[in-house]
């Protein structure tokens, strides 16, 4: 694959951007915010949805896909850890929201982070053992973590079994925002103001000793154990932020959907948010939003051929490993890293330091 | 045993088997405080296995190490630090106080190395790696980090300033914000250097730091290393070189199939019989 062209649009672009005084940048950010939250009050025509509502379709599946890239980026992207079962955090975010919501008096404002803390204990205890394994065996293990969770919840009866949990309330309505069931907007707009915030807190860790951490461990976890990184401590760091990020999805997501059951947390889910993250570039954040907005909006707006969406799909996902392996918007260094893919640290050391 | 101070690293009866293969043999090492000791042999004589021991990726099989008159391998569990003395007197029952230290405790500890196979960071800048090493005497974490406090930010400001002092001393702050993958293999070597003396070690392995280098490299390096011992560092150096090792070096050992052969004055290691045919084979 190395002999095709590589046609590089995303440099320049981002380069262009760097060049542009701050602020300019400032203000082209706060036009695309403002943009974000007027977008389902718009009608575009192309990029309206036929057969469901626009409004709706940006919370669900759009929004929550792009904030549980988001997390799961965290856990790819940076610290380069695969993540099979990652649907088990945004089930377990879901739950906490469902029980708290129905069987207590707890507002919804502290449900939030309740929901997230019980996310991120998830991580925590999937993450202690199974951290010590590598590549395609932690892999494995949380595939099955995944699973694991979906099975518990629909076979305890306390958590209604297969049949979920039903009459979840939604959130309090504040001012004239309105959280009902007709109008999807608020919800939105809500899921917004998340993802803003996660992406600003997930930059200041890009920005600092834990992202330098991550991406160490990434390149050459070895070399990193011996340059002093306690790579233990901060692989199950990401594990936890990005518990906590799929976390806060289910919690936001169930707010809205009144009823859940085990069957809103399929094994597929794990993979289309995998793909949404590899799709649009793992480790870069923007790249990241737009895999999830790709992976999310097109079956809703092709709903036509609903049938065939997944080998659609299918096709898309392999075009993609053989033109564009990095992603749609590839963060630089994970595009060089992955161009040098066949020489990656654990083999290149010989028997100098043995991989422990 | 350790009561001499200047000791900084003994190794003591250091036995390190893989499978059937011996890679050590009841090895005795110690490297002074100030000194710069070179370990010769061989190839496959056992020197990158030296570093291996004393850096945690290999715990010896039989013997002992100790940093600072303290065992390196293993640590009180949390908490128990009080029962340190007390603990190699409780004999089978250590093992519920002690545990492993892991590599990067060790590093902290006050050991740093580089490769012998250069093993940068290649994808970030020079100056990044070198942060990585500044990072361990920093305490923020996650929270700190997440939500910007002051100690952050502090830490960040005096991280950044000590990192190019240290690319200042090693020569290649002009490179500072390269990828680590395109600077030239020199620098790169060089770069390992500071990123480790950036963890600020008590102790410093340095392992081949001028294979594939010119004559006039070699000589620059070396008088590089020098300059880092003076600034307070202890060097312990892996080197093939005897024009560099010889002149450099305070006191020299010698390894040969896993086992010490010689340890003293480089004059005097050089024109030991033991060494000699070591390194040009017996005469059959």
């Amino acid at each position: 694959m190395r002999g095709l062209p590589r046609i590089e649009i995303v440099a320049p672009v981002a380069e262009a951007w760097n060049r542009l005084p701050r602020p300019a940048r400032w203000l082209a950010t706060l036009a695309l915010v403002v943009f974000l939250f007027l977008l389902p009050t718009l009608t575009i025509p192309i990029i309206d949805t036929p057969g469901s509502d626009f409004a709706s379709v940006l919370f669900f599946p759009v929004g929550i896909y792009v904030l549980i890239a988001l997390g799961l980026n965290v856990v790819v992207g940076e610290a380069g850890l695969l993540d099979l079962g990652y649907v088990a955090f945004f089930a377990i975010g879901g739950y906490a929201m469902a029980l708290l919501g129905t069987e207590t008096g707890i507002p919804f404002l502290l449900i939030l982070p309740l929901g997230i803390v019980a996310s991120m204990v998830g991580g925590l205890i999937l993450g202690t053992p199974t951290l010590r394994l590598r590549g395609d065996y932690l892999a494995i293990v949380t595939l099955g973590f995944g699973e694991i969770i979906r099975i518990i919840a629909r076979n305890t009866d306390a958590i209604g079994g297969p049949r979920g949990i039903n009459q979840i309330p939604h959130p309090p309505s504040v001012g004239g925002l309105k959280f009902g069931v007709i109008d999807p907007k608020p919800y939105y707009w809500l899921l917004l103001v998340v993802i803003i915030v996660v992406t600003l807190l997930v930059r200041n860790l890009q920005r600092s000793r834990v992202g330098r951490a991550w991406t160490a461990i990434r390149e050459d976890e070895d070399a990193a154990e011996l340059m002093g990184v306690p790579t233990f401590k901060y692989k199950l760091w990401a594990f936890a932020i990005g518990a906590g990020i799929g976390g806060s999805g289910g919690v936001l997501y169930a707010s809205k959907v009144i009823s859940i059951t085990p069957d809103n947390f399929l094994f597929i889910l794990s993979i289309l948010f995998l793909s949404a993250v590899v799709l649009g570039g793992s480790g870069n954040m923007p790249g990241v939003i737009l895999g999830a907005v790709v992976v999310a909006y097109l079956p809703e707006r092709f709903r036509g051929f609903a049938e065939y969406r997944v080998l659609v799909f299918g096709a898309v996902l392999v075009a993609m490993m053989v033109f564009r392996p990095q992603g749609l918007l590839p963060s630089r260094r994970r595009a060089a890293e992955l161009r040098q893919g066949d020489q990656s640290p654990d083999d290149a050391v010989g028997g100098e330091v043995a991989t422990t | 045993m350790s009561t001499d101070s200047s000791r900084l690293l003994e190794l003591d009866q250091v036995t390190m088997r893989f499978g059937g293969v011996t890679a050590l043999r009841e090895v005795d090492l110690h490297v002074d405080e100030g000194e710069i000791l070179g370990l010769i042999g061989p190839n496959g004589a056992g020197k990158t296995t030296v570093f291996n021991v004393v850096t945690g990726v290999f715990v010896p099989t039989s013997g002992m190490i100790r940093f600072q008159g303290r065992d390196l391998h293993t640590e009180p569990r949390a908490g128990l630090g009080l029962l340190e003395g007390v603990a190699p007197r409780l004999g089978p029952a250590k093992g519920l106080l002690t545990r492993r230290r892991s590599r990067n405790r060790i590093t902290r500890l006050g050991i740093a190395r580089t490769f012998q196979n250069i093993r940068l960071f290649s994808e970030m800048s020079a100056l990044e790696n070198v942060l990585v090493g500044t990072d361990n005497h920093h305490r923020t974490s996650v929270p700190g980090a997440v939500l910007r406090l002051p100690r952050h930010r502090a830490e960040e400001h005096s991280g950044r300033e000590r990192a190019l002092e240290l690319l200042e001393l090693v020569g290649i702050a002009h490179r500072a914000e390269e990828t680590a993958r395109n600077l030239p293999y020199g620098d790169q070597r060089r770069l390992e250097i500071a990123r480790a003396l950036a963890t600020e070690p008590r102790l410093l392995l340095l392992d081949e730091p001028a294979a594939g280098f010119n004559p006039n490299e070699k000589r620059a390096l070396s008088a590089l290393i020098r300059k880092i011992r003076d600034t307070g560092y202890t060097i312990l150096l892996i080197e093939h070189d005897m024009g560099l090792v010889m002149p450099l070096c305070d006191r020299v050992a010698v390894l040969d199939f896993g086992q010490k052969i010689a340890d003293g004055l480089p004059s005097a290691v050089q024109s030991d019989e033991k060494v000699i045919n070591a390194y040009l084979g017996v005469p059959a």
